[in-house]
């Protein structure tokens, strides 16, 4: 990662352009050419320093729900709980954390009924109980990840 | 949200095609017109369907290990005056009023930090500590010490 990535990375965290052709005039921005933007963005999304580009969705807006969940997963059984979980794909993202609760995972679905059964087939499936943890409420934030 | 935004959203959930002409591609995917694409795109990025388009990097690899979930205990009467405060700090990328569980989980306010030094993340609590004050009656912190997984959202499955 050079500094020309550095700055992809720092200024395509802040949005891209909807036109006949967005690479080339985010190129300009950036001072290179469409091609090595291009190029790079599908380099750093292989080498996983990106881990996507594209639009974010808003679960909520489009009707449909997310929703933070978390197990105690015993220590020994941890990569093949992480396997079950991660299998469905409602589970958009899953970390292991440092406490009792030890995995906590974001569930997004269609609808907000179909969290419920998402839980359910993993609480079966793991023989586990999941906490849920809906927000309540979001707060406004606006963070930016310095490369 | 009709069939068309359904399917576009479909078509670039896993990400935007990384070629000269993204929205050309998606028409043609589509079969429908690039203009429409675009047209339903900017529609959706106004009401908020689409948060942004967007580089997302993975914080570990941007050298960011330490990422914290701070959670706190916050009196229900207070929380809203809190995590509008705290979602303001410039290092916090999500904050949230969430249930408790009790008696496992008494903390109902959930802030993500992250920082590239163990001495910057503590810093970071320090100062969240330093506002909520008397209004936080405990805190934790969980690092994270693992991606399992990072896709991001499948919303509208085909």
């Amino acid at each position: 990662m050079d500094e020309i990535d550095k700055t992809i990375i720092n200024e395509l965290q802040n949005g891209f352009p909807v036109c006949e052709s967005p690479y080339q005039s985010a190129a300009e921005q950036l001072g290179i050419s469409e091609n090595e933007l291009i190029d790079r963005l599908q380099k750093l999304l292989d080498d996983g320093i990106l881990s996507r580009f594209g639009p974010m969705y808003h679960a909520e807006v489009m009707g449909g729900a997310l929703t933070l969940a978390a197990i105690k997963v015993p220590e020994k059984k941890f990569d093949e709980i992480a396997d079950i979980v991660n299998s469905f794909p409602e589970v958009a993202h899953n970390y292991q954390r440092t406490h009792d609760l030890n995995m906590w995972f974001v569930i997004a679905t269609d609808t907000p009924i179909a969290i419920q059964n998402v839980i359910q087939s993993i609480e079966k499936q793991t023989g586990l109980h999941v906490y849920n943890m809906p927000k309540n409420k979001e707060y406004f934030v606006q963070l930016k990840l310095e490369a | 949200m009709d069939m068309i935004d359904r399917k576009i959203i479909q078509q670039t959930q896993a990400g935007l095609p990384l070629s000269p002409h993204p929205y050309h591609e998606i028409a043609k995917t589509l079969n429908i017109k690039v203009e429409l694409v675009m047209q339903r795109i900017l529609a959706m990025q106004r009401n908020g369907i689409i948060r942004r388009i967007a580089a997302v990097p993975n914080h570990y690899r941007l050298g960011y290990k330490y990422n914290g979930m701070t959670v706190w205990d916050i009196d229900d009467q207070y929380i809203d005056e809190m995590g509008a405060q705290i979602g303001q700090l410039d290092f916090v990328s999500h904050c949230y009023h969430r249930p408790r569980h009790l008696p496992d989980w008494p903390f109902n306010l959930f802030a993500m930090a992250h920082s590239k030094t163990e001495q910057g993340i503590k810093t970071q609590i320090d100062e969240i500590s330093s506002i909520l004050g008397s209004y936080s009656r405990g805190h934790d912190v969980l690092y994270s010490t693992r991606i399992l997984k990072k896709t991001g959202l499948r919303i509208t499955r085909p």
